[in-house]
Parts: structure tokens; C-alpha cells; sequence
């Protein structure tokens, strides 16, 4: 019993700790590696929460795909050096965020307090078990499956078209 | 056993971070960090309410979410390479083209 809770409190606390250097440290790459420890934290939160198919997707996904991505394009665009010329923001944008922050989460927490209810039942292996997400998945959501797979393909269409190198005048084209 | 309401406070602190970040910065792609994190923090709360009330959809909700995270992310930043082809910069406060 309470090795769960302290199981829970590490990882929720390794995730808080790396969002907080994701969001205040200047330099994008160790924000970048930053919030690797956090995906892998919330990872480990899915499969506390009787989701082990969400936590493989966070990491192949997230930790696997987007991350690498955010790097390739970090290193590409070479962002390190102006991030530190970049003047932190001004006192009214911080004040403005400070307020809005607080706003948000106050709504937040009254909303999750009010509807998160207590201690739920120990997991069964049937909850865990894939095939109960599967036939859900190929079923009921068959239709919104098929769709994203068409977004992707064309975000696909989309990130070559925009990142393509344009050429520089009009008879280089030819 | 951990209360389902500690996961849904964790995902509104990881939310408000994020939020934070996403107004804060002025880096591009560190505000698409944040709001990576914001979306981090809605699957979090997705698949605790999945739990709370015992039912799959929460999680199906949250595949979804990734692989929208994921477009979301190759042609967000497919388009920084292009504003910084086009002024070599991806600081947000610099980018003025479209301001009149």
C-alpha cells in the first residue's frame, strides 16, 4: 500500500522537477532532454494507472519520434546562442501569466477535486488485458482510426511541402 | 492505493506549467515544448478519469491524442524552418511579418 503511494510520489515528483526545467531553462536543448524524464515519468504514472499500451505508445511515440524530431530541428536551425541573447519577458507579460496561471489552476484543481472520487478498486488482468482497447479500437472507433491515418499522411504532405528549400528565383525552378 | 484525485492535481500542476511556458517563452520551439507538456497533461487526466470510471474510451481518447500530437508536431515544426529560412530567427517576438 505504501509503496505504491511512494512509488506514485517519485515519479509525479521526477515529472514536476522536469516540466519546471522544460519551462525555465534557457536553452531549448536541455529543455528538449528535459521533457524526455517527464514523458518517461508520466509513462510510468499510465501503467500505474492500468494503461501499459498507453505508456509503450508515450514512449515509442513521444520519447521515440516527437522528441528526436524536436532535436533534429533544434540542432538544424542552431537556436542555442539567440536563446541566450533573448531578453527574458517583460514585467506585465509576467504578471498577466502569473494571474492567468493562478486563475487556471484554481479552476482546475476545484474542477478534478470535485470529480475525482477516492480510491479506486485494484486492477483486474481483464481491465489491463489489449484486446478489451482493441476491439473498441477497430469497432467503434474504426471511422476516427481511418481518419488519423489520413491526417498524418497529410501532415506528412504538409512538413515536406513546408520545409522544402524554395528556390531562389523563378528560372531555378525550371 | 493512490487516490485518483492526486493524478488529476499532478495533471492540472503539469497543465498550468505548460501554460506557463507557452506564454512565457519566446523561443518557438520552446513554446511548443509547453504545450507539449499541456497535452501531457490532459492524456494524464484522460487516462485517471479512464480508470476512475473503469471504461477503455479514455484511453482510445488518448491514442488519438498522440498521433494528433505527433502531425501537430512534424508540421509545427516543418513551418519554423521556414520562418527562420525566411528571417533567420524563430524568437516569436521578431517574427513581424504579418504585423501591420
Amino acid at each position: 500500500m505504501s509503496l505504491e503511494v511512494l512509488v506514485f510520489a517519485l515519479f509525479a515528483a521526477l515529472a514536476l522537477g522536469s516540466a519546471l526545467v522544460v519551462v525555465l531553462h534557457r536553452n531549448p536543448v536541455v529543455s528538449t532532454m528535459s521533457l524526455v524524464v517527464t514523458l518517461v515519468a508520466l509513462a510510468a504514472l499510465f501503467v500505474m494507472l492500468g494503461a501499459p499500451f498507453i505508456a509503450a505508445l508515450q514512449i515509442l511515440i513521444y520519447t521515440g519520434a516527437i522528441v528526436v524530431l524536436f532535436l533534429f530541428v533544434l540542432m538544424l536551425l542552431n537556436v542555442q546562442r539567440e536563446s541566450a541573447a533573448t531578453p527574458s519577458a517583460g514585467r506585465g507579460q509576467l504578471w498577466g501569466t502569473l494571474i492567468v496561471a493562478c486563475a487556471f489552476a484554481g479552476t482546475l484543481v476545484i474542477l478534478f477535486w470535485r470529480s475525482g472520487a477516492g480510491v479506486p478498486a485494484p486492477l483486474t488482468a481483464a481491465e489491463v488485458a489489449l484486446p478489451v482497447i482493441a476491439r473498441l479500437l477497430f469497432s467503434q472507433y474504426m471511422l476516427p482510426f481511418e481518419i488519423i491515418g489520413l491526417l498524418l499522411l497529410a501532415a506528412v504532405v504538409a512538413a515536406t511541402v513546408l520545409a522544402r528549400k524554395v528556390p531562389a528565383s523563378p528560372e531555378e525552378g525550371d | 492505493m493512490v487516490p485518483i484525485s492526486w493524478y488529476l492535481l499532478l495533471a492540472a500542476a503539469l497543465f498550468v506549467l505548460g501554460t506557463i511556458g507557452a506564454l512565457t517563452r519566446r523561443n518557438g520551439i520552446a513554446i511548443f515544448l509547453s504545450i507539449e507538456l499541456m497535452l501531457n497533461a490532459v492524456n494524464l487526466a484522460l487516462v485517471a478519469y479512464s480508470r476512475q470510471l473503469g471504461d477503455p474510451t479514455g484511453q482510445i481518447v488518448v491514442f488519438f491524442v498522440l498521433a494528433v500530437a505527433a502531425a501537430e508536431a512534424a508540421v509545427g515544426l516543418a513551418l519554423f524552418i521556414a520562418i527562420y529560412r525566411h528571417g533567420r530567427t524563430i524568437d516569436v517576438n521578431r517574427m513581424n511579418l504579418m504585423r501591420w
